[in-house]
């Protein structure tokens, strides 16, 4: 603004006029579109919340009633079978999706980590870190049922059967972008001039990095991590093609602990997929109540992750 | 830090030493080096493998779809007909499909998004209230699509049909896209299921895109005269749209993808309509629905068809990164 009118500038005649002129006539045509767009657009917001509370209230209605009828053995038990009217639980599925979740973050959290430190680190403006960038973002979009025919062709195909190592790597597939692009964020908004104390005292680079930035950024990475494992949680479409799914838990056999890792593996979001079609109503019911418990896991990490990013970033 | 192992010993000084000049720092050691080189390898490496890991996609997915491309040539592409038991595949229903279904979507989502992403930016409700419904519409996302689709069977589908049928009985003659019946599954649950799932991707990059509108040419709007209103859509929607065209592409290559909720509210029809009331198939839900049971000759074509929803996604997905990165170009700060 170059010129500022203070009323002792005003000429004596101003003050009548502009009130007529510049005050605000709300039965003006203007004024009326602009409240009637305010109103709309508060009312897409409004709607726009409105499913999210009825999943909510449906999953704790219906998902909540059978978790208090069947009590704990619903987290522990098998799949019920068609004959059983009552009974069964979910607890091969319980077991199933946290292996899977924890290979899955086993290859993504070092891969993303580790790339995201030479994205902010060693390549921000290369040609080769922009490529990388890129090519991080091309996956965050790309389709999870992909990720579950890329695992099928490579993995499935190579060791010869469903299995749970298969399912992790597609989890992995769609953890990697998102833990690299938000530690990338993370490590970017570690402050200059603790970089340049530290390599001041005489740091070598990896120095800087594990001692330095990796601990300042942590809050920020651990953000990106739970985010990545709500995400996976929830994935159904991969496990199809890769860890398929299984009615029966593992039995431990301690001579081989890990041989039930290369076999058919159920999980809790397959487990739903497959009951909701299914036209026994203890299924259903048991459907809603996998439902409500993925739910609160995924949202438990979730804003988990989110008041952790709250409470990283510096106040602004 | 070059680990200072002895403890500070004061340097005899000599007449032309400085003091402490036989120091207590020392360079790096060997051990050191070798943990400085081994990090930047493996960052590195990492990094490459990003991109190698993309390639490594679309070579392995492509390379899975190349035996039903040389059985059954174009055909698969352009055939309509579909019947496991004659071996006669094709894809042009699941395609039209698959567009059509995020079309509707992107329309409905489109329209709240942008809703959403202009009330919550242009400070019309106070900035903790804003933040709530920020989070509120982003933790849409955050819940599964398989309970979405649970959600739809038994909440979306019952609560659209009677209304549904009413309309259609009395339109359904002469607007095409209310004919027939919806007996169940159908295009406009499965659509509008889609829409919220998309919604928050399109409301966060356009909300992104207008905060970083530059706060003078708003206030140059208002100074001008102009009502809330019309600063927001003769000024700053338009310096926004770059940003919020982008949000739309990528909520397009998200829609296409999508599987679970459509596998279950679609109805799995090889078959297309117009109608918004009867049901049909997308790329990933006739994936997915059929993959568990499918002969090998079927596997083969379900396989290109996810050669095919890559090359879609993708082209989409690079054109909507491209817009948005050419729509931050430029611009400071918020």
């Amino acid at each position: 603004m170059t010129c500022v009118i203070t009323p002792q500038h005003m000429p004596e005649s101003a003050p009548s006029l502009s009130s007529k002129a510049f005050d605000r006539n709300l039965g003006s045509p203007r004024t009326l579109v602009s409240w009637v767009l305010s109103l709309v657009a508060c009312m897409l917001t409004v709607m726009a919340c409105v499913p999210l509370f009825s999943v909510l209230i449906m999953l704790i209605w219906r998902g909540g009633t059978r978790l208090v009828q069947g009590g704990i053995s619903v987290f522990t038990a098998l799949p019920p079978s068609a004959m059983m009217k009552h009974g069964g639980g979910f607890g091969n599925a319980l077991v199933g999706t946290l292996t899977m979740v924890g290979i899955a973050s086993a290859i993504a959290v070092p891969f993303g980590v580790l790339a995201a430190i030479f994205l902010a680190e060693y390549g921000a403006r290369s040609r080769f870190g922009t490529a990388v960038r890129f090519s991080a973002k091309i996956m965050t979009g790309l389709p999870s049922i992909l990720a579950g025919v890329f695992a099928y062709a490579s993995v499935v195909a190579l060791t010869g059967g469903f299995s749970a190592v298969a399912g992790g790597v597609a989890l992995s597939v769609l953890m990697i972008p998102i833990v690299m692009l938000t530690a990338e964020e993370a490590i970017k908004m570690v402050p200059q001039r603790m970089k340049e104390a530290a390599i001041g005292m005489g740091c070598t680079r990896a120095q800087v990095i594990w001692k330095i930035i990796v601990p300042t950024a942590l809050p920020g990475i651990l953000t990106g991590v739970m985010l990545a494992v709500a995400r996976a949680a929830g994935e159904t479409a991969p496990l199809i093609f890769t860890a398929l799914a299984s009615n029966y838990s593992w039995a431990i056999d301690h001579r081989q602990p890990f041989i039930h890792l290369m076999k058919p593996t159920a999980s809790m979001a397959v487990f739903i997929y497959n009951s909701a079609g299914k036209p026994q109503d203890n299924l259903i019911e048991l459907a809603w109540a996998a439902s409500l418990v993925l739910v609160v896991m995924v949202l438990i990490f979730n804003i988990g992750g989110q008041l952790l990013s709250r409470r990283s970033r510096p106040a602004r | 830090m070059t680990a200072i192992t002895e403890t500070f010993r004061p340097p005899a000084a000599g007449p032309g030493d400085l003091p402490m000049a036989a120091g207590i720092s020392q360079p790096p050691s060997g051990f050191d080096r070798l943990v400085d080189r081994s990090t930047r390898g493996f960052a590195w490496t990492f990094a490459a493998g990003t991109i190698v890991l993309l390639s490594f996609i679309v070579y392995e997915i492509g390379l899975a779809s190349i035996p039903a491309v040389k059985h059954h040539g174009l055909s698969l592409i352009t055939s309509g007909s579909w019947d496991v038991n004659k071996e006669y595949f094709g894809l042009r229903w699941p395609i039209l499909g698959t567009i059509y279904s995020s079309v509707i979507a992107l329309l409905i989502a489109g329209v709240f998004g942008v809703a959403i992403a202009v009330f919550l930016s242009q400070n019309f409700i106070p900035r903790r209230m804003e933040i709530v419904f920020k989070n509120i519409v982003e933790l849409l996302a955050a819940i599964p699509s398989v309970v979405y689709g649970l959600w739809g069977i038994f909440v979306v589908i019952p609560l659209l049909r009677p209304p549904a049928n009413a309309l259609a009985s009395h339109l359904g003659g002469w607007f095409p896209f209310l004919s027939g019946r919806l007996s169940g599954p159908g295009m406009l649950p499965a659509a509008l299921v889609l829409a919220i799932m998309v919604l928050p991707t399109i409301s966060a990059i356009s909300y992104d895109s207008l905060i970083s509108v530059n706060p003078k040419i708003k206030e140059a709007a208002y100074g001008l005269g102009a009502t809330r209103w019309e600063a927001i859509l003769k000024v700053i929607l338009p310096t926004a749209s770059t940003g919020i065209f982008g949000s739309i592409i990528l909520g397009f290559g998200r829609a296409m993808g999508e599987t679970m909720a459509l596998a279950m509210l679609l109805g799995n029809v090889n078959h297309f309509s117009v109608s918004l009331l009867s049901p049909g198939n997308t790329l990933a839900a006739l994936i997915a629905n059929d993959f568990p049971e499918a002969a090998p000759a079927e596997l083969d074509v379900l396989l290109f068809a996810g050669m095919t929803l890559l090359a879609i996604t993708l082209l989409v997905n690079v054109l909507g990164a491209l817009v948005i990165q050419f729509a931050n170009r430029g611009r400071g700060g918020r």
